[in-house]
């Protein structure tokens, strides 16, 4: 084989993918590890990669503490509520905690952050929202991250965690290839902070050509942050939770903004309200402890996001659809006008580049919103990701094993989509939660946690091979056919991306089938998982770029099989608006409200699946 | 669509090659000039056009649900610490936008944490991160802790 292999050694801490979780990681380490060695692996380039590549108009995680606005135990109720009950409310008010600081240091670095004139304080967009000319978010913290990085290392698809050959379920560093060279890296680290990202891609989206291009989760969020932890043994958490977004239609720009500052609203296509006739009904579903539109008119409890996607979905399967935005009063105002198109340019070009193209003004008509694919990533409205230790002065005995943010693989951490059971950390969650883990990380080396650490030439020779299989592939089995892409020996990146999308929109609740599923289609969906994975060991890449495009096929594929195993162990539909299991139509909190953990078992391939307890933040006199 | 080179601007520099998050910008080898070579792979980040010198890169909507004949155009200065837009849609409307970027020049802002004073150990055995906890409230006030918040975590079915 051509490629060089090119060996890092002596890291400290090595950071897999550097959005806001791992940009934060590499950022703070340099603090708690002043002598340590701190490099970066990122699959693209840190100055636009991640979720936050194209900016943001918002930072959606932040208490304000400082002016008495919220306190970490408000959040961990909100995050709650629209969570249906099930989150981590220790790692929650852990990151609520930390997150002003992270904003505030932000700040400093130069990302502009409105203020309100009359108050001078950061502009509110809703209680928890503040907003921002974020179009360069990710260029300032990734210049954080390369002031503290001893290395980074652009264009580096990273394909496999390595293992302590010495001590079982000890991480080691990692392997990967760069999309450039080819060139085969190797880096051997006492710890690993995961950060790389969640899932696009794994359901078939609606867009059905270029516009599968138009995700509203990145297209480059090829779910590595869940392929490389299974794949290592570390225990996953509410997999199952996955999301399904209600944004404008085909461009899935944001709402948020338009909900909360411009004071938009929703009507179906007779322009009427159509929430709450949907209401007594979902509340029959789900209990009234999670749907009570009298307390949350009352308190601002919000109602779940999940509920409100419900309400949508039974709209437009009554015959009542589209479901609109009503901009046309807002939109008058040149001011909230500024701020709409504004909103769409920090952080989603495309919705108004397709509003340019259909001659959309929303001054002059109400968009058209549509429900989203799903996606699996665990920072948004959804929280799926690995179980995690939570802090020491927190957590419980269930939810604590030494080092916060380490996953149950020893020396093995996460930030961001990598961690379970933290929703709505957003961006500045995400970069808090980095700052934890790299804290954490370093503690876990100077307590000598990663002494003795062996990496055999056996396991870096076995990774090389795997990972250049899908070219040997193709150079070994191209000749077979005259030209085309259509052949019996292998199929490639694409075709193996469109099976996947279509087995898991049909078997496990994707957008074709109203987010419907059932234990017997799971069941089906996770035998023709593992016939593909049969087939993925027939993967051809004809070139590195391909190579790229089949790794993370790999990694979607492995997520995707999780997603399923866990959505066919929660018997219940915890989350209407998100999926349903058909079989078990209704929340089920007497053997439900825990939390699910999977752990698939790296050399046999099976899952084990158990329920943690759910603990909550609970009136200390109780 | 989403992003496509105009054959007589692009000069082959690669900057778009070096930033696309997407690995889908690269140079033709015929040509020597950069093009999308997976556009359904896309999300219309804008990353290329921005980072191009010759504002060689446009964007066209995707083709299964935008029309033609609109454009939407930015400028980025980052020595001006400005981004400007241009909005053009199908019917001729035109609609501008300028925003800030950054409120300093760039890079200078961020603090070196291998010049910063160390931790102490007391701060190593805390809860705080670095800077904190004055920049959490930026006053005197300390970490938030459950005794603080007057909670505890208990297990099972709570609201």
């Amino acid at each position: 084989m051509a490629y060089k292999t090119i060996v890092e050694d002596g890291i400290d801490i090595l950071v897999v993918g550097a959005g806001l979780g791992g940009t934060g990681a590499a950022w703070e380490a340099r603090f708690w590890g002043q002598d340590k060695k701190i490099v970066i692996a990122e699959k693209a380039n840190i100055d636009r990669s991640g979720a936050v590549a194209q900016g943001l108009y918002a930072i959606n995680c932040y208490m304000g503490t400082r002016w008495g606005e919220n306190n970490p135990e408000d959040h961990v109720r909100y995050a709650r509520i629209d969570l249906m009950g099930l989150v981590r409310e220790d790692l929650l008010f852990d990151m609520a905690r930390h997150v002003d600081s992270t904003v505030h240091q932000f700040e400093e670095w130069g990302l502009p952050i409105m203020k309100d004139p009359k108050t001078g304080r950061y502009l509110r967009e809703g209680r928890w929202q503040i907003m921002i000319h974020g179009e360069s978010y990710k260029p300032i913290v990734a210049e954080a991250a390369k002031k503290s990085a001893d290395k980074v290392f652009n264009r580096i698809c990273v394909t496999h965690l390595l293992m302590d050959d010495s001590k079982p379920n000890r991480v080691a560093g990692a392997v990967g290839f760069n999309v450039r060279t080819g060139n085969y890296h190797v880096f051997k680290s006492k710890t690993v902070i995961c950060g790389a990202g969640g899932a696009s891609n794994i359901f078939k989206p609606r867009s059905v050509g270029e516009g599968s291009g138009r995700t509203w989760y990145a297209p480059w969020s090829s779910a590595s942050a869940y392929g490389l932890m299974i794949d290592a043994g570390a225990k996953m958490t509410q997999m199952e939770n996955r999301i399904v977004l209600a944004r404008f239609k085909d461009g899935y720009g944001p709402v948020g903004a338009y909900f909360l500052h411009l004071k938009t609203y929703t009507q179906n296509c007779l322009g009427e309200e159509y929430e709450s006739k949907w209401f007594p009904a979902l509340q029959q579903m789900v209990g009234k402890e999670y749907l009570d539109p009298e307390a949350s008119h009352l308190t601002h409890r919000p109602i779940p996001t999940c509920l409100r996607n419900h309400c949508i979905i039974q709209e437009v399967n009554a015959g009542r659809g589209p479901i609109h935005m009503v901009t046309m009063r807002a939109f008058q105002d040149p001011h909230l006008e500024e701020v709409g198109w504004e909103n769409f340019l920090g952080m989603t070009v495309g919705q108004a580049v397709l509003w340019a193209a259909t001659d959309v003004d929303p001054k002059n008509e109400n968009p058209e919103l549509t429900t989203s694919e799903p996606y699996v990533m665990g920072s948004h409205a959804t929280g799926s990701g690995a179980w995690c230790s939570g802090p020491e002065d927190i957590s419980p005995p269930e939810y604590f094993w030494g080092y916060n943010r380490m996953t149950t693989v020893e020396g093995l951490f996460g930030a961001g989509d990598a961690v379970g059971g933290t929703p709505h950390a957003f961006s500045s969650g995400s970069f808090t939660e980095g700052r934890l883990a790299a804290k954490a990380a370093c503690k876990y080396i100077d307590d000598g946690k990663a002494e003795g650490i062996v990496v055999s030439d056996e396991q870096i020779r076995r990774r090389k091979a795997e990972v250049y299989k899908p070219l040997e592939h193709y150079k070994t089995y191209r000749n077979a056919i005259v030209a085309g892409d259509v052949n019996p020996h292998y199929i490639n990146p694409k075709q193996g991306l469109d099976r996947l999308q279509k087995l898991m929109d049909e078997y496990c609740a994707g957008m074709t089938v109203n987010y419907m599923t059932n234990e017997k289609l799971l069941n089906i969906g996770l035998k023709k998982l593992k016939i593909m994975e049969e087939d993925l060991e027939n993967l051809a890449a004809e070139n590195i770029h391909e190579l790229l495009r089949a790794w993370e096929l790999k990694h979607r594929h492995r997520a995707a099989e999780c997603v399923t195993q866990h959505t066919l162990f929660r018997k219940e539909t915890r989350w209407p608006g998100y999926y349903y299991r058909g079989d078990a139509m209704k929340v089920d909190d007497e053997n439900w409200h825990v939390l699910t953990v999977s752990r698939r078992d790296p050399q046999t391939g099976e899952y084990t699946m158990e329920k943690a307890p759910c603990y909550h933040l609970v009136a200390d006199e109780e | 669509m989403p992003t496509f080179v105009y054959m007589t601007r692009c000069d082959g520099c690669g900057h778009c090659v070096d930033i696309c998050p997407s690995d889908i910008m690269h140079i033709d080898e015929t040509y020597r000039r950069a093009y999308n070579i997976e556009p359904n792979m896309c999300w219309e980040c804008y990353s290329c056009v921005k980072a191009c010198p010759q504002h060689a890169i446009d964007v066209r909507g995707y083709a299964d649900f935008a029309p033609l004949g609109h454009s939407v155009r930015v400028h980025r200065d980052e020595e001006k610490g400005t981004i400007a837009w241009r909005i053009k849609f199908r019917n001729g409307t035109e609609k501008n936008f300028l925003s800030p970027i950054t409120t300093k020049p760039w890079g200078t802002a961020i603090p070196k944490l291998a010049d910063a004073p160390g931790p102490s150990k007391e701060m190593r055995d805390s809860q705080l991160l670095y800077n904190e906890p004055k920049w959490i409230r930026m006053d005197d006030g300390g970490l938030r802790t459950l005794e603080d918040a007057g909670l505890k975590l208990k297990k099972g079915v709570y609201y």
